[in-house]
């Protein structure tokens, strides 16, 4: 079978000539999807399940980081028996020397733009070597080394120095401003360009991202279980790890369970 | 869409004053006193008075080189010491007039008489009595005491404040250098530098004299940037052609998603502005507003003459400010300059204001106001 790629680059002049350079050094990859935002480059790799990801780190809607997050948080099981292995990732970059430096150890590959042929020619040479050792009967090996380094690379939130952490969520209902204590708040969730702050007795919504909100939370007391997820953990009663290693969350004061992702599955490990 | 409960975007415009520059409280370096070295060269000039009155009126070489040296000493000593204790004005060292020069003369009457009480126990003589022997002697000396007492006091005194000069020049001279290079430095972005080379190297294959037209954009860009360093102003036409050239390199690299509109009457063509100064506006607006939007939008730079003020407008129609809030550390810089600049050559005439659009196509407006009849002088 031939592998099938996938490229997220939002200047069409690059992306049409990285599709083109890869069409002469690697005649057998396909291109079958070439997007220019992150949220499409999300979708259109959970639906093709390409092999390879190229991946621009500076793109509207979501960075190449938070692709390669969410993909990590969303590709399907094992469960079933021709389920496809998590794609290897190469970023793309003009000039994040910091993201260079930290993604050198967790991709397989990086390249700077603007992108020399003999260094692509490299990276498709590694590329093959690494889809040729993948054994179809070894469990999806690729997603299990892409969730480690990826868990490596996200970290605790860095929290704000300085900045003592927020005590009361301001949320605006018209005209009116509530003030929810966060000690209320059981858990937040990303909702498009909102975020849901869920309370036992009602929820409200605010305009701020988790990005944003997460380095003015205290880490102990929330903790991250989803790229769209951040859940109070006193509040927590009890998680079930299911068969393919996702974590189900029962919640004081809730009826409805939560998910945490297989990313940060590691923080509800028995002592 | 609805406008929620947005923690930083609000209808009111966000007044970007400039920022007054604290006074530092410590005494300037250049100020601080060196006693030691003061002590060497008071000795030195009692050394030479010593000599002068061994040639006026000889006598015990031991006997007057003791009362030199003590009378002078204490003088400076008490000088000294005085207007460091006096909270000296970190602009000259020195108190202000009046105590200072209160200090000057208590130095000088009190040391003469603690250095006088010195030297006669030194020789087991009083100089009290020429009050009464010989009162011209005595008026002599205490008037040639006076006298070179503040000769060395104004020898202290201007050497400080030149030593202040040159120190404040060397400061200014650096701190321009610095502003220069990083204003230098936000302009050459390497992000946009390398994406744009990276566009470049495409289009020399795939069409060479689009490739030709955009490397002689990016040639317009490099040259007015490492340029407006040095020039102060250029016409207002030099500055919607720079911001033209920057537009088309960005055009090429977002294609279809970047749309462009520049407006510039012609009666306003010729009007002298600070080089690149809406420069880092249009910057933000692509890089925070445009950039991040997946269906891109439309950025407007225009002119207009409002009464006796010139209007400069910067919209776009991006992504705003809460969208982008979380990204927006690495604007400060740029709207700090542009804010710094404004005040250092307008002062409070100038404003500059960066409010989010409140009509359907949202994204913000940027507008700097300058005073006409000072803006073409």
């Amino acid at each position: 079978m031939k592998p099938a790629a996938l490229i997220a680059e939002d200047e069409p002049l690059l992306a049409q000539s990285l599709r083109a350079e890869l069409t002469r050094l690697w005649p057998e990859l396909q291109v079958v999807a070439s997007v220019s935002d992150g949220a499409s480059a999300l979708q259109q790799a959970l639906l093709h399940k390409p092999a390879v990801c190229f991946l621009d780190i500076r793109m509207p809607e979501m960075s190449g980081l938070e692709v390669a997050q969410a993909l990590a948080e969303d590709w399907p099981d094992e469960a079933g028996d021709r389920t496809a292995p998590f794609p290897l990732l190469v970023f793309v970059t003009a000039y994040d020397q910091y993201a260079v430096q930290a993604f050198s150890a967790q991709a397989v590959d990086y390249l700077l733009k603007p992108v020399e042929p003999a260094r692509l020619a490299e990276c498709c040479e590694r590329l093959r070597q690494r889809l040729a050792q993948r054994q179809p009967q070894v469990l999806n090996p690729t997603l299990d080394q892409a969730v480690s380094q990826l868990r490596a690379l996200l970290g605790p939130a860095a929290a704000a120095a300085g900045t003592p952490p927020l005590e009361v969520i301001q949320a605006g209902v018209g005209a009116t401003v509530h003030l929810v204590p966060i000690d209320e708040v059981i858990y937040f969730e990303a909702a498009d360009k909102y975020l849901r702050v869920i309370t036992a007795e009602r929820e409200h919504l605010i305009r701020l991202s988790l990005r944003e909100l997460l380095p003015q939370l205290d880490a102990q007391r929330f903790w991250q279980v989803h790229r769209g997820l951040v859940v109070q953990a006193r509040l927590i009663t009890s998680a079930t790890r299911d068969e393919s290693g996702k974590v189900q969350l029962t919640l004081r004061g809730r009826s409805e369970k939560l998910i945490a992702s297989r990313l940060y599955a590691h923080l509800f490990k028995p002592m | 869409m609805t406008d929620r409960a947005c923690p930083i975007t609000s209808r009111r415009p966000l007044i970007v004053t400039p920022a007054p520059s604290t006074p530092s409280a410590r005494l300037d370096p250049a100020l601080r006193p060196n006693f030691g070295r003061h002590f060497v060269q008071v000795f030195a000039f009692n050394c030479v008075l010593w000599a002068l009155q061994m040639m006026a009126v000889p006598g015990a070489w031991d006997v007057k080189m003791v009362y030199s040296q003590a009378i002078g000493l204490s003088i400076w000593a008490i000088i000294d010491f005085g207007r460091f204790a006096l909270r000296p004005n970190q602009h000259t060292g020195w108190p202000n007039p009046p105590p200072a020069i209160a200090l000057v003369i208590v130095g000088i009457a009190v040391g003469y008489t603690v250095g006088t009480f010195i030297g006669d126990a030194y020789c087991g003589c009083s100089t009290w009595e020429w009050w009464t022997l010989s009162p011209r002697r005595f008026a002599a000396t205490v008037a040639g005491t006076v006298f070179a007492a503040s000769v060395a006091t104004y020898y202290f005194f201007s050497r400080g404040r030149d030593a202040l000069q040159r120190a404040q020049l060397a400061a200014s001279e650096r701190d321009a250098t610095l502003a220069r290079l990083t204003l230098l430095q936000s302009q050459l972005e390497p992000h946009m530098l390398f994406n744009t080379l990276a566009n470049l190297r495409v289009l020399i294959t795939l069409d060479p004299a689009r490739a030709q037209a955009m490397l002689d954009r990016l040639i317009a860009y490099l040259r007015a940037t490492l340029s407006a360093s040095r020039a102060s102003t250029h016409s207002l036409a030099a500055e919607f052609e720079r911001i033209e050239d920057f537009l088309a390199l960005m055009s090429v690299r977002m294609g279809e998603r970047l749309r462009t509109q520049l407006m510039l009457p012609d009666e306003l063509r010729e009007l002298p502005v600070p080089p690149l100064l809406l420069q880092p506006l249009v910057e933000n607006a692509i890089k925070h507003g445009l950039e991040p939007k997946v269906a891109g939008g439309r950025i407007c730079v225009s002119a207009q003459r409002e009464g006796h003020r010139l209007e400069l407008n910067v919209r776009d129609t991006g992504v705003g400010l809460c969208a982008s809030a979380g990204s927006a550390q690495g604007t400060q810089f740029g709207l700090h300059q542009v804010r710094e600049r404004l005040q250092a050559l307008h002062g409070e005439q100038a404003s500059f204001t960066l409010e989010a659009v409140p009509d359907h196509e949202g994204g913000m407006l940027a507008r700097i106001t300058l005073p006409l009849n000072s803006a073409s002088t």
